[in-house]
């Protein structure tokens, strides 16, 4: 029995119609195309006369197909697939084709975007034809999340799912949480104190009793789909027993070795061979650095294990992994700082007192290595005048094109920590101001008024070259001044280095096992840069933070707050439905030649020795159809996008071609 | 020749449903004018581009065909556009085989971030397109020596498989 096609021509407004005859191409896939027994066209096809229009002729006209040429399927697919379904048609019978982003938005001629719109249009009436019913799947939906980070960000989705409930693992790769929050003085433009903000939220999360915490611990391997991801989590040895450790500090206090501190401290600071990265850390179970600690390297000391007053230290320990199973996963993997010796210009490494941003903000911190002291590196000069440098490694197409997003502001607070700590001159080196949200112009204002200096141009060169007796022994900044437009060169004490934020190294490893893209950049990419900046392409999987773009701290907490929020959407409702679009082996084609094995990057297919033939896990198959494509007996079919209703596609849309050859056959 | 003056090829374009069909759709978000030559069939995954597909696209007529997916690396299947660059090398062997030149068949690569990419990657392959003429596999059929040298030696080495099997 033929199967009846309904064909809709939207007009989108004038969106396709302006550059698409409509009119014709309706009335042409309805004296045209075989088995269309109504083709309309509609001003409006996604209002709801224009789906009730569908849902009248399916009743009426006994349509059993529907073919909707409007928009991208990636926005309206569902709205006509649920229009059909109230009809009483099954939802998969429905095809839309994109007559807008893919012809009347990039056309330029009327006659050939008709031309391209009657292929889609045929190609999709071909297909329709050919397309199976199918009923979504439903997954149960577990209710415990993993959290990937212990930031600003992450901790925000996990106090929020927690104190909603719901059960959280939240993995951490340092020895503490608190992420680069806890590095930071100040926060901007409130100059609320970072650690006191922060530090109450780590210890909720600390003792939180819907919380399981794992610090010093990476994800190792996700398997599994959105409402059951299983993820394996390695647990680095902290040498440090858990539970008796009462966090007391008496082994980190007597350990006699003193190591360079690079990650918490920047560099600037000390911390011991066992440590944890800072006072208020979260847990306070000290980790032992194997590279420096004199047992591990010499066989002697043990000193805190012999002053540990529970027996907490186990040299002995090793790594752990551990295999939790959770509903989603919110990854708020952050950020790393840009690497400022890749702008040899500017002298860091070279030039002492070059500094990084996060150097100085351990500078500034009152529990930092100078207890709030600005100084010089040599550790007691107080400087004179100070340059701070935006954009170094951001807007420069050398290194990373985007803006960093917070430099500017935190620019502005280092200005205005190093007016109230110092009686040193402060210099901004610009290239635009920033200060698009709340209460930031204000704070540019102020420090207008604190009398910060602003220089507006990119700074050339940094150096200890003097060419006047007023430059000995400075450090010469050499920079066009635009407003001025002359050369400028401005000695100073002591220059910060406002670096990019960068993806972590690893994000594209850690983005392959969670299955998120990254842009070019190498930040997480989100499913829709406007409408849904929280969920990735992924089910199940979230982002948070500055993993997904540089961004500051309200911004990160409430993506953080938004993932947890869709999170918990998934886990009230408790079962999600999955697209069908998965394939299946048929058995007693399979010749058991397992080509398809390998081609599964899910190990979704198994080799059943038995019968000798392959099937598909259904549960773990993501439907990309590359075994489908590979199987030389044809033997896998990929639901919705079968050989069938492939080559009954490139048939419609190749309508007004000339055939070369005697057609391939299914 | 008239025809050639005004030769608008028709390109059949398999674009997976992550990447690059998201760039064609962002192309057209931004208004970004470019050839209406590639008509855009949408699969999951590059890697759901069975050979047969650009054969079946060519033997009804298609002047060229497209094979478009996510960045190597980036696949939003972990890895199977490597799998659909294989296919591509191999594609591109049989299609020479068969008398089609292999610059009608092209893969590329678009995220869904890059809609100026695609839409320049059309323009310059509908060029490319224009400068080899319409599809006239018969006539290269015919004449090419070497194509039917390439044939008599896979026929040649198949018999000599067939010898060594017991």
């Amino acid at each position: 029995m033929a199967e009846k096609v309904g064909i809709y021509v939207c007009h989108c407004g004038s969106n396709i119609a302006g550059m698409v005859d409509v009119e014709e191409v309706a009335k042409w896939a309805g004296a045209n195309i075989p088995d269309v027994v109504v083709s309309r066209d509609y001003k409006f096809m996604c209002s709801s006369l224009g789906q009730q229009m569908i849902e009248d002729d399916i009743k009426k006209e006994g349509l059993t197909r529907v073919v909707v040429g409007a928009c991208s399927p990636h926005l309206h697919e569902k709205t006509f697939r649920r229009a059909c379904s109230n009809a009483g048609m099954n939802p998969y019978l429905c095809q839309m084709t994109n007559l807008r982003e893919h012809v009347s938005w990039v056309a330029v001629d009327r006659s050939a975007a008709t031309l391209k719109a009657k292929a889609l249009v045929s190609a999709s009436a071909e297909r329709v034809k050919m397309q199976k019913p199918l009923e979504p799947m439903s997954v149960k939906v577990n209710p415990a999340t993993l959290v990937i980070g212990g930031g600003i960000a992450g901790l925000q989705a996990t106090l929020e799912l927690a104190d909603a409930g719901y059960h959280v693992y939240l993995v951490e790769r340092e020895p503490s949480i608190g992420g680069h929050m806890a590095q930071f003085d100040k926060t901007f433009p409130t100059l609320d104190c970072s650690a006191c903000i922060l530090t109450p939220k780590m210890s909720e999360v600390g003792q939180h009793e819907n919380v399981t915490m794992m610090t010093y611990a990476e994800v190792e391997e996700v398997s599994g789909s959105v409402g059951e991801f299983t993820v394996k989590i390695r647990k680095r040895a902290r040498y440090v027993e858990y539970a008796p450790c009462t966090g007391c500090g008496i082994c980190i206090e007597k350990c006699p070795q003193k190591v360079v501190d690079t990650v918490f401290e920047a560099g600037l600071g000390y911390r011991k061979a066992i440590y944890t990265p800072f006072p208020q850390a979260v847990p306070r179970v000290p980790v032992i650095d194997v590279d420096n600690c004199r047992w591990f390297k010499q066989q002697k000391c043990k000193v805190c294990q012999k002053l540990c007053p529970t027996n907490a230290i186990n040299y002995d320990q090793q790594d752990e992994v551990v295999e939790i199973k959770v509903g989603n996963i919110i990854a708020a993997t952050g950020w790393k700082m840009f690497e400022s010796k890749g702008l040899p210009q500017y002298g860091y490494g070279r030039l002492a007192n070059v500094f990084t941003s996060l150097e100085f903000e351990r500078l500034c911190n009152s529990a930092g290595p100078t207890n709030g002291k600005i100084v010089l590196r040599d550790g007691k000069t107080e400087p004179k005048s100070v340059a701070i440098i935006h954009c170094v490694g951001s807007r420069d197409t050398n290194h990373n094109e985007y803006c960093s997003g917070i430099c500017c502001m935190a620019s502005l607070k280092f200005g205005h920590l190093v007016l109230e700590k110092t009686n040193a001159e402060v210099y901004s080196f610009y290239i635009d101001m920033r200060a698009n949200q709340k209460g930031y112009e204000e704070f540019y204002q102020r420090l207008l008024a604190e009398g910060m200096n602003f220089v507006r141009g990119k700074v050339a060169e940094i150096t200890d070259a003097a060419r006047k007796p007023s430059e000995e022994g400075k450090l010469i900044i050499q920079c066009e001044d635009t407003l001025q437009g002359r050369q400028r060169r401005i000695p100073v004490d002591m220059v910060v280095l406002m670096g990019a934020l960068e993806p972590q190294a690893d994000a594209k490893e850690t983005g392959l096992k969670l299955g998120i893209s990254c842009s070019m950049a190498g930040w997480y990419t989100e499913r829709h840069p406007k409408l849904d900046p929280v969920a990735t392409m992924t089910d199940g999987v979230f982002v948070a933070g500055v993993c997904q773009g540089p961004k500051d701290i309200p911004a990160s907490v409430a993506q953080g707050a938004a993932a947890a929020a869709r999170v918990m959407g998934m886990i009230t409702k408790g079962t999600v439905t999955i697209e069908p679009i998965v394939a299946s082996v048929t058995e007693e084609e399979c010749s058991g030649c397992k080509i398809c094995n390998t081609m599964c990057p899910y190990n979704a297919i198994e080799f059943d020795a038995a019968k000798e033939v392959s099937h598909v896990i259904t549960a773990l198959c993501k439907g990309c159809g590359t075994c489908v494509a590979a199987c030389p007996a044809g033997a896998i079919t990929g639901a919705h996008f079968n050989n069938q209703q492939i080559f009954a596609e490139i048939e419609g849309i190749l309508w007004d071609a000339k055939p070369q050859a005697e057609p391939v056959s299914a | 020749m008239a025809e050639t003056a005004t030769f608008e090829p028709k390109i059949v374009g398999f674009m997976c449903n992550w990447c690059s069909y998201r760039a064609a759709d962002l192309a057209g978000s931004a208004r970004i004018k470019h050839a209406p030559n590639v008509r855009i069939i949408r699969v999951m995954c590059s890697g759901r581009v069975d050979p047969t597909f650009v054969f079946k696209a060519f033997s009804l007529g298609a002047d060229a065909v497209m094979m478009a997916g996510c960045h190597p690396g980036e696949c939003h299947y972990i890895e199977q556009n490597y799998k659909a660059m294989r296919r591509y090398s191999m594609i591109e062997h049989s299609l020479k085989q068969l008398g089609v030149e292999p610059d009608r068949f092209r893969l590329v690569w678009a995220s869904a971030a890059e809609g100026q990419q695609l839409a320049e990657a059309v323009d310059k392959f509908v060029e490319d397109v224009r400068k080899l003429g319409p599809l006239n596999w018969h006539a290269n059929l015919a004449e090419s020596d070497e194509r039917l040298e390439a044939l008599a030696n896979i026929v040649k080495e198949h018999e000599e498989a067939l010898e060594v099997l017991p």
